[in-house]
């Protein structure tokens, strides 16, 4: 575990990097995060997953699988794979500020 | 040499519900990992990617120890389909989706999904008999071919 400072907002984070604490994480951290997972520029199709997330995890009060953000999110799985390849479910959850997922699908 | 795991073959060759859904899962959750993945559906296994019967697949309520009920009850008509159904709800919780949305789902992750030759010969089975998102049916050599370089999984 290790404080950092993301803009310019100072945060928690657990050893993988991801936000300890979700209510730390603010829009403007998330080109930071993406920036380390890989991804340059986030579009609007990255902010609808992003966004989605977010939402979800507050009603629900966990990180949604690609499933439901299929089913309940209406992203289609192969844009959740073009946008955040090779592990959208962890990379989007990293980005979104949320913790690692736990669910196996 | 890698410290990761960056492919899997999976093979899934039996047809019971729960001779399928491992496999399934294996190479979803593969993918989510970001690993290259292929899929090969052989013997029994293919009535998995058969368009009529892939959301028609049973729990085997016989001679499978594990589900803890006598076998001569598990025997008894409807037994295999109530086992089914209440198998299919927890999956549901768990946000496991039917076996067609699931192959859906596994192919739109950029998995390569293929039936054995051998057993469509066998069983006479058409192209036409396969879900849209089969890629193809090939021999056990192609298989191999395409296995390089990575780890093969049999279910």
């Amino acid at each position: 575990m290790a404080t950092a400072t993301l803009a310019g907002i100072t945060v928690e984070r657990d050893d993988e990097g991801y936000l300890k604490n979700p209510n730390d994480w603010t829009e403007e951290m998330a080109p930071e995060l993406a920036k380390e997972m890989g991804i340059d520029t986030l579009t609007d199709e990255h902010w609808k997953v992003i966004r989605f997330m977010r939402q979800d995890f507050q009603e629900k009060g966990q990180v949604p699988t690609i499933r439901r953000m299929k089913v309940a999110g209406g992203i289609p799985v192969k844009d959740l794979y073009n946008l955040f390849p090779k592990g959208p479910a962890k990379k989007a959850a990293y980005i979104a500020g949320l913790g690692k997922p736990h669910g196996c699908i | 040499m890698s410290d990761k795991i960056e492919k899997v073959s999976i093979i899934i060759s039996k047809g019971s519900l729960e001779g399928v859904y491992p496999g399934l899962i294996m190479a979803n959750g593969a993918r989510m990992e970001g690993i290259d993945v292929n899929l090969f559906f052989t013997f029994f296994g293919l009535d998995s990617v058969i368009k009529k019967r892939m959301d028609h697949l049973k729990v085997a309520t016989v001679g499978n120890p594990a589900m803890h009920i006598p076998t001569l009850l598990g025997g008894l008509p409807g037994m295999s389909a109530l086992a089914t159904k209440m198998m299919m709800k927890e999956m549901d919780k768990l946000d496991i989706p039917p076996v067609s949305e699931f192959i859906e789902m596994i192919h739109d992750t950029g998995a390569g999904l293929y039936a054995c030759k051998a057993t469509v010969d066998m069983f006479h089975l058409k192209e036409e008999d396969f879900t849209e998102n089969l890629d193809g049916i090939i021999t056990v050599g192609e298989f191999y071919e395409m296995s390089h370089g990575g780890e093969i999984i049999f279910t």
